[in-house]
């Protein structure tokens, strides 16, 4: 569904992405672990074409994506700091995305708005918020359009363990109805019963894409943190 | 596009500043024209004023707009938008709104005491010096990544259209004052809008006698209606090609 090809970005001096190839299908859900640094986030915005690759090419079924903008329809995103106008109100932004993606009102799955009340804070501006009700708002706006493919960067970050939880959840519920989903996150219990495939990159580079039970096999740990502390250290 | 119009429009309502601008330029104008007895000496004190104003609030305000919607052009950046609309659509909000406020603020006691070619002259080149100045306010804020040097930049761009730019004029005036320079006038005065439109509200007036020799080659150029629409076309350009630029560095940016 989605297929990197030699995507390499630098930053001034600094080499963000180098020579990233990669292939994400439906059904999968991949995390993106690695270091801080690592070059997870810069490549989650080459997905969403906010950071502009300086050579290599993005598809989206089969599209490429710096050709067409129209694939982002098909996305929902939830960024690690999720950053809005100050002066609008949570009901607002609702609002004015619904009226951007144009999206019929029988659509949109409005679960996560009603689980994390945020009904009871719709006319809150924004930048009266806390950074977890922000997150909340965030997630809520990644799952409204019920998107094919799920992108979310850190998304329980700041979360209260019961949102994080509700959160979790939905992801569960989302992955069986066969979407791609995508995350980072470095609190890696979070994702043991969540993923299909792991993506392990550092230094801007991608350095194996392997399934979970792959994984589990070569490092022969059952839970991902420990899988994961143990790819660290034979790489050190 | 429209849709983000309507929200960056609504945005900008929200934000008081447009509308202590509007009231300062009401403000001004009954003053103005209270204070001078001859309302065409009321309009003359009116656009040296406005030929100042305008473009700083234009740009300031502009420029201060973009940088704090940076979190909203990247929450649409990442939505099924493109890129040039949203950028344009940004342009035409922010430029709409400026232009509405100047024509409200100065065209109400224009229109009272001056409703004469020179005033309606004075009100066009107001709105398009806007928009002008939103334009170049948008390439300073998409080549500069930090706000207060975009500011900075801003401003430097203000005094160099108002006063540094004159002051290079003088200057080359004076070195050369043995040789006629008026053609060569002509050419200067494009390279500054403020300048050009200050030329073309002039020639509307009697005051343009004042100016000399350089007045009746002026007057030669722009005067007829074939130098105006030049003229016209020039400031046209002064908005298009800022914005041009500003809408191809956007595209390549990195959010």
């Amino acid at each position: 569904m989605i297929i990197a090809t030699n995507v390499t970005k630098k930053f001034g001096k600094l080499t963000a992405l180098k020579d990233v190839n990669a292939t994400c299908n439906k059904g999968q859900s991949i995390s993106l672990i690695g270091p801080n640094g690592s070059g997870k986030t810069t490549f989650i915005k080459c997905l969403l074409g906010m950071v502009v690759p300086d050579s290599g090419f993005i598809t989206f079924n089969k599209q490429n994506i710096s050709l067409d903008w129209k694939y982002r329809e098909h996305i929902g995103y939830m960024p690690q700091i999720g950053r809005y106008p100050d002066n609008m109100s949570i009901a607002q932004i609702l609002e004015m995305m619904k009226d951007i993606r144009k999206k019929k009102v029988a659509n949109l799955d409005e679960e996560l708005i009603e689980e994390f009340e945020l009904n009871k804070i719709m006319d809150k501006r924004m930048r009266t918020l806390s950074g977890g009700t922000r997150q909340k708002v965030s997630a809520a706006l990644a799952f409204l359009f019920n998107p094919d493919v799920l992108i979310l960067d850190e998304p329980t970050a700041g979360l209260d363990p019961l949102a994080s939880e509700i959160l979790k959840d939905k992801i569960r519920k989302v992955k069986k109805e066969g979407k791609l989903i995508l995350i980072t996150s470095h609190i890696l219990s979070d994702l043991d019963d969540i993923i299909s495939e792991i993506i392990y990159m550092q230094d801007g580079q991608l350095v194996f894409h392997k399934t979970w039970e792959l994984l589990k096999k070569d490092t022969g740990e059952e839970k991902l943190s420990r899988a994961i502390a143990n790819v660290m250290k034979s790489k050190i | 596009m429209g849709k983000i119009i309507k929200y960056v429009m609504l945005d900008i309502l929200r934000n008081r500043i447009v509308l202590a601008y509007m009231i300062f330029l009401i403000l001004l104008g009954f003053s103005l024209f209270n204070l001078n007895d001859n309302p065409s000496k009321g309009l003359l004190s009116l656009m040296n004023v406005v030929l100042i104003i305008v473009p700083l609030v234009s740009i300031i305000f502009a420029s201060i707009y973009m940088y704090n919607s940076a979190e909203f052009i990247e929450l649409l950046v990442s939505q099924p938008l493109k890129r040039i609309n949203l950028w344009l659509s940004f342009f035409i909000g922010l430029s709409l709104s400026l232009s509405l406020a100047f024509f409200i603020g100065c065209g109400i006691p224009v229109l009272l005491f001056a409703a004469n070619s020179t005033g309606i002259m004075m009100i066009g080149m107001g709105i398009l010096l806007s928009v002008i100045f939103t334009s170049i306010a948008l390439l300073a804020t998409v080549l500069t990544r930090d706000k207060a040097k975009g500011i900075g930049v801003s401003i430097l761009l203000w005094l160099y259209f108002t006063l540094i730019f004159d002051g290079i004029i003088l200057f080359l005036l004076f070195q050369f004052m043995d040789y006629p320079l008026e053609k060569a006038m002509i050419g200067f005065s494009i390279l500054n809008p403020v300048d050009l439109s200050r030329v073309l509200i002039l020639l509307k007036m009697d005051a343009s006698a004042l100016m000399g020799v350089t007045s009746a080659v002026f007057n030669d150029v722009f005067g007829s209606s074939v130098g105006m629409t030049v003229a016209l076309f020039i400031l046209l350009l002064w908005i298009f090609f800022p914005l041009w630029i500003s809408v191809r560095k956007f595209n390549r940016k990195d959010l």
